[in-house]
């Protein structure tokens, strides 16, 4: 690592102001102390959050839920009402990392976590994320784990969390607090960016503003469901994962809220797919045409080609699951 | 700034770099604790925060303060040790011991959100009650390799001791 000051924010306008004149917060740090150590993040100032009170899960008004930012994952994921509610963001959370660093792991660290592409990994390789105008290593290069949605020529590289992916499915927001005092609310769907000429900017976040919480709308009731695909079993990255809100009434498909993991340089959400779906009845015919609508735009880069019809059948296997549908069965 | 560390009090105030794990290990003498990947991949160096199980490696000394950690040299000694070295033991649930330390520890911790009622990723029913199968114990015990291979001993050690913790 090299060389940083250590300061301790004292309350969230001071993080604010630190931030402002270039310190990075630092909450778990299990994904920012693991790109210091690889001089992928050089950070001049860190700025220690853990004791600002942002550690609160709390019921709003509507019926919704608030959780801080500084909740840890474990935390979230074992609450009663998140289980009971939004089963869907504990399914999302358990689905990702391990108890270790769940255990440290936070609402906002989770959100802000970086790519795991291993052209921004390695400081010896070009990438326009971590050195901007550099060139991308991954276009010509390994890109199983890239993106297939979203790209752009200057990047290809994935938001890789699943937390984010439930939450963008649930429409979700994060309040955010700016350096002035002033606070806003920002549509989770709307948080990450595409990468576009400025793959260094992962999200919305402007310098200086500091994450207070998600917020959650009142439970939409209905079979929620987290599909993941990875390399193994446990402890690894999506390679295509699906987020899925669907609620049934009179053999038709009442709402479907769906979101997309892995496909993108953010969670992935086509609201095309959910208006077809809203109001339909099941089967594979129409499970078929959801799957043509999303992938529509989707485009290869040689080792990722297969993310293509993986997406269409997780997407598939999902929604016959959601839905109480059979292979083969037809509206 | 202090922090306790098997009950002992300790101070720090060295490089702000200076992650747990090393300073256990450098300035604590507390080499039970092992560095195997350092960037939380492994789980070699997984120790209890506050009751916790946490990867020391991706962690800084001075984010610690008045917390109360538990190394493998707090969780028990060759005279009094804890039930889930008995059983590591009894099961020769390693075979090079390097991932050992880390085992332990973290399954120290797992049995402590299994009664807390933590579900995983592969509990069914996420408001149930959670019942210790080995799958659950894989997906749990999943932070924690072993290069060696002794993961089906390891599980029926850990498992033996869960069995015992039961009412």
């Amino acid at each position: 690592m090299r060389p940083f000051e250590y300061r301790r924010a004292e309350g969230v306008e001071q993080a604010g102001a630190l931030a402002l004149a270039g310190g990075r917060l630092i909450a778990g740090g299990t994904n920012l102390l693991d790109l210091m150590k690889l001089q992928v993040e050089t950070p001049a100032q860190l700025v220690d959050v853990n004791r600002l009170p942002l550690r609160e899960i709390e019921p709003l008004a509507d019926g919704g839920l608030r959780i801080g930012a500084l909740v840890s994952n474990s935390a979230c994921a074992a609450d009663p009402r998140v289980r009971a509610g939004w089963p869907l963001l504990a399914r999302a959370i358990l689905a990702g990392a391990t108890f270790q660093l769940r255990n440290k792991a936070t609402t906002a660290g989770n959100l802000c976590q970086r790519t795991r592409c291993h052209y921004f990994y390695n400081p010896d390789q070009p990438c326009n994320k971590r050195a901007p105008g550099s060139g991308c290593g991954a276009l010509g290069g390994f890109n199983r784990i890239h993106a297939i949605l979203g790209a752009s020529d200057q990047c290809i590289a994935t938001y890789p969390g699943d937390m984010a992916v439930a939450l963008a499915a649930l429409d979700a927001a994060v309040v955010i607090a700016a350096p002035d005092g002033s606070q806003r609310s920002v549509p989770v769907r709307g948080f990450h960016r595409l990468p576009g000429d400025t793959p260094e900017k992962d999200n919305v976040l402007e310098p200086g503003e500091v994450i207070l919480a998600v917020t959650l709308p009142p439970p939409a009731g209905g079979t929620q469901l987290y599909r993941k695909v990875r390399e193994r079993s446990s402890y690894a990255f999506a390679l295509v994962s699906v987020a899925a809100a669907v609620r049934m009434e009179g053999g038709r498909i009442a709402q479907a809220s769906l979101a997309f993991g892995a496909l993108a340089h953010r969670p992935w959400r086509d609201p095309r797919v959910d208006a077809l779906l809203t109001g339909a009845r099941p089967g594979d015919a129409l499970f078929a045409e959801a799957a043509d609508l999303l992938l529509e735009g989707a485009q290869g880069r040689g080792h990722n080609d297969f993310k293509i019809p993986l997406t269409r059948r997780t997407l598939v296997a999902v929604l016959r699951e959601a839905t109480g549908t059979q292979p083969g069965d037809q509206a | 700034m202090e922090l306790t560390i098997n009950g002992e009090r300790r101070a720090f105030n060295g490089d702000p770099r200076r992650t747990l794990l090393d300073f256990l290990r450098l300035d604590c003498g507390l080499t039970g604790t092992k560095k195997g990947c350092d960037h939380g991949q492994c789980g070699a160096c997984t120790v209890l925060v506050n009751g916790q199980r946490i990867n020391s490696c991706l962690s800084l000394t001075l984010m610690h303060e008045g917390d109360t950690i538990t190394t493998i040299e707090g969780v028990g000694t060759p005279d009094a040790p804890d039930p889930l070295q008995t059983a590591f033991v009894r099961h020769d649930g390693y075979q090079c011991g390097y991932c050992t330390p880390g085992q332990i520890c973290s399954a120290k911790g797992m049995l402590a959100e299994i009664a807390a009622g933590w579900a995983s990723a592969v509990t069914r029913d996420l408001e149930g009650e959670v019942v210790l199968t080995r799958e659950e114990l894989a997906e749990r015990m999943s932070g924690n390799l072993c290069r060696c291979g002794a993961y089906s001993n390891i599980v029926d050690a850990i498992l033996e001791v869960a069995g015992e913790a039961r009412p």
